[in-house]
């Protein structure tokens, strides 16, 4: 097992996991922007790979996948984009279900297994450290953990506002790298504030060993502030970079730039003395 | 807990933050619906005969017997209140949805007639109600648009892609993930995450339990085939379903073939909407199935000139019907489709909806004048006239200009 995206996260620093779609609006300028997040503090990148239907995704993703596919973008354009990046920082691939399935040409017969390992063996090679898959749940997951763990692949799971105990159980099993902490209920896509439901998930799983980052809605310095002093060892955020990027407009400073003040603000909560959980 | 496949496929692949509404509603349907808790599926069924107007007949079409030589029975679930077979499901989950206390219905259309459907029953049982319909589909289907607004829905325009049903669904999910505490989502088919796929199916195998009974009082055994057609397979499985362990019923699920039958990799397009005949298996919408997709697992845009069959996916439980060889798909084209459509009309009487004219058209391509018979579709044949036609006339008066059609009658003279 890949410890990368473990010890990126749960570090002596807060962590900052900016996200972006690759292929947005080329696979040349995402390189760029790479290096920007990496450059503006990014600890872990969170690299969508395009799918046709996003449906954990906000209408700002959404919009940032159809200009990614309308430029070509495919699995195999995104892991040679994964193979020529010159950065520090792992790179988690966050993608959905059929895109791994259907991976490589298939043989009669084949398990889950042998059809999701094709991807993964992929991805790994490519240099990908880790996975997230929002349309698997933990009780469909078994094929994937067990190629994941056969390369190293940390397979990352979203823990819900509405999730239950019982599920919270059977998740603390399959979880590697890091716990992604839904802030509130919906789908992706910056908000002006950090919901309560924050606070309560990481209570929940204050006991877990595994890193938790916080994502769903965070924009601001100060929602990374509010996060961290909440106990989460990592902050997520990702529509507020891909409107940057579907600005246009001196995309990569701006990336960066933002990226400085998430990472500050995430800085500035763990200057207080609440614990952090999970480190 | 039921399984929640149908061998390979079915499953429930979707956002953690909607499997805890999934596990609830999988508890409420096995307690509500199989085991009538509450008296849940007596009330449902009172509902159905008084509000819906069920059973609805099954009638024989002499002239269709008599051009195909064989007994043609028509299942009229046209005559169901709404004009579709889509009530059934609709008023199952809306009552379902008040016996688990949830304060507010969402729900995806295509062709319109499941947003309608919906919102009647909502309305039938002071519900607030939210449909999501493709800006394509919205042009496509105004009268429907009119009448969800009637029975007092917000109907929201989804933008997004080519702007029809995939993405209604997509929008219909991320409303549902968003308002998931007091929310639940009517899907419109036997698609989705279990438990959708056998709830849907249970609410609508009334259909073939009619169709038993009906066929039975009138010749005295069993239908030798069952004809639907099949977009997700709502009217499908409920024509089917009571009727697979019979084996000697022959049940042909047919297809909406658009303008052939061939995907364009390149543009991400299918010009077709046939799942079941050409799809490869994959995970859309929560569910495993059999969907139209290109080689790196991209969903493709479909094409029907029925908005109602024109989705890229199909019920898991027809694709493993399909695999074990019990149900036969079959497609024909959109102009076969229209064909039928007037050929009916001016025969029995009956507008049907475009959805339905694809099942009459199987008949005309293996029974008809010109007919190859590529199947034994026997004596008995029952077809599911899944809705009427209303909907549809503004898509069948373009369309029938397009064309040089045999059945159609004269848009000249009409314009005159």
């Amino acid at each position: 097992m890949s410890d990368d995206v473990r010890t990126a996260v749960s570090g002596d620093e807060p962590a900052l996991i900016p996200y972006i779609t690759a292929g947005d609006p080329s696979l040349a300028a995402t390189a760029e922007y790479v290096e920007a997040l990496a450059a503006g503090g990014a600890d872990v990148i969170e690299l969508g790979m395009p799918f046709s239907e996003p449906i954990a995704d906000g209408p700002t993703i959404q919009d940032a996948i159809q200009r990614s596919l309308e430029a070509g973008t495919t699995p195999e354009r995104y892991f040679e984009l994964v193979e020529s990046l010159d950065v520090d920082v792992p790179i988690v691939c966050m993608t959905y279900y059929n895109l791994l399935y259907q991976y490589g040409e298939s043989g009669p017969d084949e398990s889950d297994y042998e059809r999701l390992r094709r991807f993964v063996a992929r991805a790994a090679e490519a240099g990908v450290s880790g996975l997230i898959i929002p349309d698997l749940p933990v009780d469909e997951s078994d094929p994937l953990r067990r190629a994941c763990d056969e390369y190293g692949v940390d397979l990352i799971f979203i823990v819900a506002p509405t999730t239950t105990d019982e599920r919270l159980a059977k998740m603390r099993e399959q979880v590697s790298g890091f716990v992604y902490v839904q802030a509130r209920l919906g789908t992706t896509g910056a908000q002006a504030d950090v919901s309560d439901a924050t606070h309560e998930s990481l209570t929940r799983l204050a006991e877990w060993e595994v890193p938790k980052a916080v994502g769903f809605g965070v924009s601001e310095g100060q929602h990374a502030t509010e996060i961290v002093e909440a106990g989460a060892a990592g902050v997520v955020a990702g529509s507020v970079f891909v409107d940057i990027i579907a600005g246009g407009d001196d995309v990569a400073n701006r990336l960066e730039a933002k990226a400085r003040e998430l990472k500050q603000g995430a800085l500035d909560g763990a200057t207080t003395d609440t614990p952090k959980a999970g480190k | 807990m039921s399984t929640t496949k149908f061998g390979e496929y079915g499953g429930q692949y979707v956002p953690e933050v909607l499997m805890p509404a999934i596990e609830e509603l999988t508890d409420a349907y096995e307690r509500y619906v199989l085991d009538n808790e509450d008296g849940f599926m007596d009330e449902f069924r009172e509902r159905l005969a008084d509000f819906g107007g069920r059973p609805t007949p099954i009638q024989r079409a002499d002239r269709l017997s008599e051009r195909y030589d064989a007994e043609v029975y028509l299942k009229r679930e046209d005559l169901l209140h709404g004009g579709a077979h889509k009530l059934n499901n609709a008023l199952g989950q809306v009552l379902l949805a008040r016996y688990m206390g949830k304060e507010r219905i969402v729900a995806e259309t295509g062709a319109g007639q499941h947003g309608t459907a919906t919102a009647m029953a909502a309305a039938h049982l002071d519900m607030p109600c939210e449909i999501y319909m493709g800006k394509r589909d919205i042009r496509r289907q105004r009268p429907n648009v009119f009448r969800m607004r009637l029975n007092g829905a917000e109907v929201n325009p989804v933008t997004v892609g080519r702007g029809t049903l995939k993405e209604a669904i997509n929008e219909t999910m991320r409303d549902w993930a968003t308002n998931v505490e007091d929310t639940h989502y009517v899907i419109g088919s036997i698609v989705g995450p279990h438990p959708f796929p056998r709830m849907v199916r249970d609410f609508h195998s009334v259909i073939g339990e009619e169709i038993r009974d009906g066929v039975q009082k009138k010749t005295g055994g069993l239908p030798d085939s069952l004809v639907a057609c099949a977009g997700g397979g709502s009217n499908t499985m409920g024509t089917f379903h009571d009727l697979v362990p019979d084996e000697e019923v022959s049940l042909f699920a047919v297809e909406a073939g658009g303008d052939e039958l061939v995907v364009d990799d390149e543009e991400g397009v299918a010009p077709h909407s046939a799942s079941l005949s050409t799809g490869s298996e994959g995970v859309l919408h929560g569910a495993r199935t059999k969907l139209l997709q290109d080689a790196d697992g991209q969903i493709v845009e479909s094409h029907s000139v029925s908005s109602g069959l024109d989705y890229a996916g199909v019920g898991p439980e027809l694709s493993h019907l399909v695999d074990e060889g019990r149900v036969t798909p079959v497609n024909v084209d959109d102009t076969a489709a229209l064909e039928a459509f007037h050929r009916l009309s001016r025969t029995e009487g009956i507008i049907p909806a475009l959805e339905s004219a694809h099942a009459l058209a199987f008949l005309e391509d293996e029974l008809g004048p010109d007919a190859d018979g590529e199947h034994d579709l026997g004596e008995v044949i029952v077809v599911n006239v899944s809705g009427r036609g209303d909907k549809d006339l503004e898509a069948v008066i373009e369309e029938t200009e397009k064309r040089d059609l045999d059945a159609a009658p004269s848009m000249e003279v009409m314009y005159e």
